[in-house]
């Protein structure tokens, strides 16, 4: 049910708003073009970010860095009975999705999407945002340099929806 | 913020790299990303350019307008700086909407959008974009459509077991983000 539900998202926004176009006579077609030349602009304006962030992420991953620092974060994360193996997973997940979900793969892998690590991962991805990227995407375009209270802000949501997340996969099981 | 960090991260990778003696790995693992980085942007330049067609549709139909006036009330709760009228408000409203519904690719330019319509010309944050920006992060997405997706493939025998828990997390997170930027507004307004 639900995952039909998700199937027929996309295609049911899409022409509803198509529909509305329609029945409100506008040129559907040259509406389209305006906004889709601005998506494209947008796309290729976030790009130097982008690059720049993910060659940061890619070095600090493929010197081991990442993974030190997780097994040093490891030994306090046990004392407040945060799951070690989710140590590493909640790290990248703030810089980068692609390498959280990388993560998140192997450990489906070894311990089974549906072992308390794996649901608390489940839900830990789903209820959090790459906390990092997103702020620097949206602050580089405008040459923000004094983000103010932006940083404490997201890692104090962030912080709440991992901490909901690991507490509701542990009292399932 | 973004200066330091970025220098901070890319300086101890390549320090660590060099420490433990993977310094070739520290090197290929940024000429990867950087072509990652491109690759990423190729993908998602015709999605996208689709989404922000289909939005502009939806916005030359007035459709986003009434959209806005729908969320007005909880806009006037979550930006009291926003007078109504405001042009940010529009956008705002489809980025709230498209995050909810895991539309990622139609939020981000919506949001992009939103960002540049709260800029005040400086180079300080507004209490308003400061507000976006950390209720963006909490992302109070309804459905997780990718994670059912991943979780059947590796063999769940209930895949859809993480909508009930996403939910309540990603609700408990938003309210945090709420509350947080109520408190700091308040803080700055004696």
């Amino acid at each position: 049910m639900i995952e039909w539900l998700s199937e027929l998202l996309l295609p049911l926004s899409v022409s509803s708003i198509l529909a509305f176009g329609l029945l409100s006579g506008r040129p559907v077609f040259d509406d389209f073009l305006g906004g889709a030349k601005n998506g494209m602009k947008t796309t290729v304006g976030i790009l130097p970010t982008l690059i720049g962030l993910m060659t940061a992420v890619g070095a600090m991953r493929a010197s081991g860095l990442l993974t030190a620092i997780g097994s040093i974060l490891a030994v306090p994360a046990s004392l407040i009975r945060f799951p070690p193996q989710l140590v590493p997973l909640t790290l990248v997940r703030l810089v980068s999705n692609s390498a959280a979900t990388g993560l998140l793969l192997d450990l489906f892998e070894r311990e089974g999407p549906d072992s308390p690590v794996g649901l608390a991962a489940s839900i830990l991805m789903s209820s959090t945002e790459t906390v990092f990227y997103c702020i620097s995407i949206y602050f580089s375009s405008l040459k923000i340099r004094k983000t103010r209270y932006v940083l404490p802000g997201a890692l104090t949501a962030t912080a709440v929806g991992i901490a909901v997340s690991i507490w509701l996969a542990y009292r399932q099981i | 913020m973004l200066n330091h960090l970025w220098s901070l991260m890319l300086l101890s990778g390549i320090l660590w790299g060099t420490l433990n003696g993977t310094l070739a790995a520290t090197t290929q693992g940024l000429i990867d990303a950087a072509s990652e980085a491109v690759s990423l942007s190729l993908a998602m330049l015709g999605i996208m350019s689709f989404w922000c067609g289909i939005l502009e549709i939806g916005n030359q139909a007035g459709l986003i307008d009434w959209l806005a006036e729908r969320l007005g009330g909880i806009l006037d709760f979550l930006f009291p700086g926003l007078e109504p009228g405001h042009p940010a408000r529009k956008p705002i409203a489809v980025n709230i909407v498209a995050n909810m519904l895991g539309l990622g690719m139609a939020a981000t330019p919506a949001g992009l959008e939103a960002m540049q319509k709260l800029s005040d010309g400086s180079d300080t944050a507004t209490d308003s974009m400061c507000t976006f920006l950390i209720l963006n992060v909490s992302s109070l997405q309804l459905i997780p459509v990718s994670m059912i997706a991943f979780r059947s493939r590796y063999g769940s025998t209930n895949p859809s077991a993480v909508l009930g828990p996403a939910l309540a997390a990603t609700v408990c997170s938003t309210a945090a983000a709420v509350l947080f930027c109520q408190i700091m507004n308040r803080r700055q307004r004696p």
